[in-house]
């Protein structure tokens, strides 16, 4: 019918030659030619913003994965350590040892510096904390020399990243310029170094004056321990929930009712589910606070719409002919489904499941309520069950607290947990598509 | 069917830690974002010096911190609030209403707020509480005659101050340390200018003129800040003629971004703030459930940690932070050690 219209619509117009366009075809080759433009121009500005993104993500936060660090041989004696232990600040009775044992090693070294215990002080982190966890797990290493890696401080990290110079250093209790001159000195002698840091990827968070001392380790595991509620409430559900809505349930208004219902959840935002978390699972169902298993059932409820709604569109997706063969040659409605619909919806509920769980893994507003977000530094659960309810944080609560403190430093180590949480989600991507194709059939 | 059997000990695993999280063995601690970094200094070192597990600090400011204090006795509420403020009598009956009634105060130093701008910025150099408030007052004198605030540039009421544009980012309600601001400097400023004055005579009662004073304009040139420090830093990075209010010791982490203004003749220090010369500081509190103490392990040894004079004291490390050390400390190591509520001899 449109065919015939337009050629109606040009009755006096000459046949042109095939090998010249007319007007009006190469106005119509030129308007589909701008689009294409338009087309690559859009793709470009997305893959040019990808682009930049990705080069800032990995500059940022490249440098929290470096760490300078005071590598010193240290002897603790075992009068040394009861001493320290019967006090109540024992981990600065450990560093004033530390430090004080390396301000003599230093003297006895003939360094041509003016230096003091102070300035010392001021270019260590806070090492009492190591030490003393070192020497109450190897009891054994009393009075032997230990060789240490023990973290600088911020500034002098700074300084060996570049983020601190001596033009715009000012003299603080924190740093001052002289003390520089004793860096650079430890630098020459091989004490002070930059070294991978380990307690970045391994250990807890931190206080904020200790940021060498901070790592993302515990929170990945709360994050982990999260996405596993969510994974085996919200897959089961989910699924269970679309099969029986789009292969058994009737249509009528009910069914209709929820289904309208599931739709307008998937766009609810995040944090009404924390309030919703709040008040049922912790005020009413007394669950610890803070704790990971809170946290997966707060995410399942955020996922669960996102699952089933890709789950229909999977199930839907199935050609009918399948579903009628089976029961053609005598199957149940329930063996035409689990045997025969479900596994080939089987990669497209996955892309759901992993969509949804990504979305659950970056998501920090929900958290906010619970008490997943703050200073969370329980460190490593002690067992499996413990994982669930142990406090702990997640990794997206773990970068904005970061980014949210006074000192620089922290402000790196946001962005290095921004590449953690993307390699995170990255090996989840990846499974999933090893799933994906395992499960893939074609018909 | 193995997926099945998947669903069904995952139910189960849920169903065991849940029964298994009866008891909670870490102090929950909860309030000011300004008390936050002390507050995570010291649990980190109370994790690191006891046995008892690290406690879980979390943030989101004073009113509502005391709110969640106030929710009732029992594991599922926090144990302790983190403020900026005192407590209000308000909030007190609001505790006491859910069976919070034995509330022991804790004082753990003081903190200054300092004015701040763009390092390579304009040079506010110094400040007086009347700048502030012809500023940023929703009414100033100008001419003799109360009018609304149309002041564009600094220099229009100070011609010691540059003329550039008025952008002021200060703390929002939800804070502290916007009571500290209101109170110290717009409500000093607001006498100064004889604002106050032209209001009552306007005829206003006294308590009328000083919620009045409190207004600020509300036409962009004061910003409210939510968020906490690091959000001001940034509005104040974007613009070199940003004036932020921040606590000393943001501060004193920033000072390579930020340079300080002095406000009244006095440049903030730890010295100048524990002599009471500088005249925008605040005491910083936390406030313990007396019910929680011997149910919750380590929550009374947590605030004893806190104020011991190894930690809050002058050369503990919360000074070392920017905390101002609270003369007074042994006086509130005594109320703790002797569990002395807000109702006994205060």
């Amino acid at each position: 019918m449109t065919d015939a219209s337009i050629n109606n619509a040009a009755p006096g117009r000459r046949p042109g030659s095939l090998l010249s366009a007319d007007v009006r075809t190469a106005k119509r080759n030129a308007a589909e030619k701008r689009f294409r433009a338009y087309g690559l121009t859009a793709m470009l500005i997305g893959l040019f913003f990808l682009v930049v993104l990705f080069v800032t993500i990995v500059r940022s936060g490249a440098p929290a994965f470096t760490r300078t660090v005071v590598d010193v041989e240290f002897t603790l004696t075992q009068e040394q350590f009861d001493a320290a232990e019967s006090e109540l600040f024992k981990t600065k009775a450990y560093s004033n040892l530390f430090i004080s044992e390396l301000d003599a090693r230093l003297e006895q070294d003939g360094l041509d510096l003016d230096f003091d215990e102070a300035a010392i002080e001021r270019l260590l982190g806070k090492v009492g904390g190591t030490l003393r966890e070192h020497y109450r797990a190897n009891p054994g290493d009393l009075g032997q020399p230990v060789q240490f890696e023990l973290a600088a401080s911020s500034r002098v990290d700074g300084y060996f990243k570049g983020r601190v110079t001596r033009d715009t250093l000012q003299d603080s209790r924190f740093l001052q310029a002289s003390d520089l001159d004793l860096v650079d000195a430890l630098e020459e002698a091989g004490i002070m170094k930059q070294a991978f840091n380990w307690t970045f990827i391994t250990g807890a968070d931190s206080g904020v004056d200790n940021p060498g001392g901070a790592g993302i380790g515990a929170s990945v595991v709360g994050s982990f321990f999260m996405m596993l509620v969510v994974l085996f409430l919200s897959l089961p559900i989910g699924v269970a929930a679309s099969i029986y809505l789009e292969e058994f349930a009737p249509q009528n208004r009910f069914t209709d009712l929820i289904e309208v219902n599931i739709s307008n959840l998937a766009a609810v935002p995040s944090i009404v589910f924390g309030i919703l978390g709040l008040a049922v699972f912790i005020q009413f169902m007394h669950l610890p606070q803070s704790a990971p298993l809170v946290g997966g059932l707060v995410l399942t409820l955020m996922t669960l719409p996102t699952i089933i709604i890709s789950t229909r569109a999977s199930l839907k997706s199935v050609p009918p002919s399948i579903r009628d063969a089976a029961l053609g040659v005598g199957a149940s409605k329930m063996q035409a489904v689990f045997h025969h619909v479900l596994p080939l919806a089987m990669p497209g509920i996955l892309t759901g499941t992993i969509i949804g769980l990504a979305q659950a893994l970056g998501e920090t507003a929900p958290l906010l309520l619970i008490g997943m977000v703050g200073f969370v530094a329980r460190g490593y659960p002690d067992g499996f069950l413990a994982g669930f309810t142990e406090p702990n944080s997640a990794m997206p609560a773990q970068i904005y607290t970061w980014a949210a403190r006074a000192d620089v430093s922290f402000y790196e180590k946001a962005w290095g947990g921004i590449i953690i949480l993307l390699a995170f989600l990255l090996t989840m991507n990846i499974i999933a598509i090893i799933l994906r194709r395992r499960f893939e059939r074609r018909w | 069917m193995s997926f099945v059997k998947l669903s069904a000990s995952a139910l189960a695993i849920a169903a065991v830690s849940a029964t298994a999280a009866a008891a909670r063995d870490n102090v929950q601690v909860a309030g000011s974002s300004t008390v936050l970094p002390y507050a995570s200094i010291v649990a980190e070192l109370f994790g690191e010096n006891t046995d008892f597990p690290t406690p879980v600090v979390e943030s989101g400011g004073s009113s509502a911190g005391l709110k969640r204090f106030c929710e009732g006795v029992g594991e599922n509420t926090i144990d302790v609030a983190n403020a900026s403020r005192a407590i209000r009598e308000k909030e007190i009956k609001a505790c006491a209403e859910n069976g919070v009634t034995d509330i022991i105060e804790v004082r753990i130093g003081y903190d200054g707020i300092v004015f701040a701008s763009q390092q390579s910025g304009p040079a506010y150099g110094a400040f007086v509480p009347a700048d502030i408030y012809n500023a940023i007052g929703a009414q100033v004198m100008k001419d003799g005659e109360l009018v609304e605030n149309t002041h564009e540039t600094w220099a229009e009421f100070n011609s010691d101050l540059p003329d550039t544009e008025i952008a002021m980012f200060i703390p929002g309600t939800k804070h502290g340390t916007r009571e500290v601001f209101e109170e110290k400097v717009l409500l000093e400023g607001c006498e100064a200018t004889g604002a106050m004055e032209a209001m009552m005579k306007g005829g206003m009662d006294e308590d009328a003129a000083e919620d009045a004073c409190l207004d600020v304009r509300q036409d962009g040139k004061s910003v409210d800040i939510d968020g906490d420090y690091t959000e001001t830093l940034a509005r104040i990075d974007a613009n070199p003629n940003g004036v932020g209010v921040f606590g000393l010791a943001f501060y004193e982490n920033n000072t390579d971004k930020l340079k300080v203004a002095t406000m009244s003749g006095v440049a903030p220090s730890t010295e100048t703030i524990s002599t009471g010369e500088y005249p925008v500081s605040r005491p910083l509190f936390f406030y313990v459930k007396k019910a929680h103490i011997g149910v919750i392990p380590g929550l009374k040894e947590y605030a004893q940690f806190f104020v011991a004079d190894e930690i809050a004291g002058s050369s503990g490390p919360l000074a070392n932070y920017g905390l101002v050390a609270d003369p007074e400390l042994a006086k509130t190591q005594e109320k703790i050690a002797n569990e002395t509520t807000m109702g006994e001899n205060m």
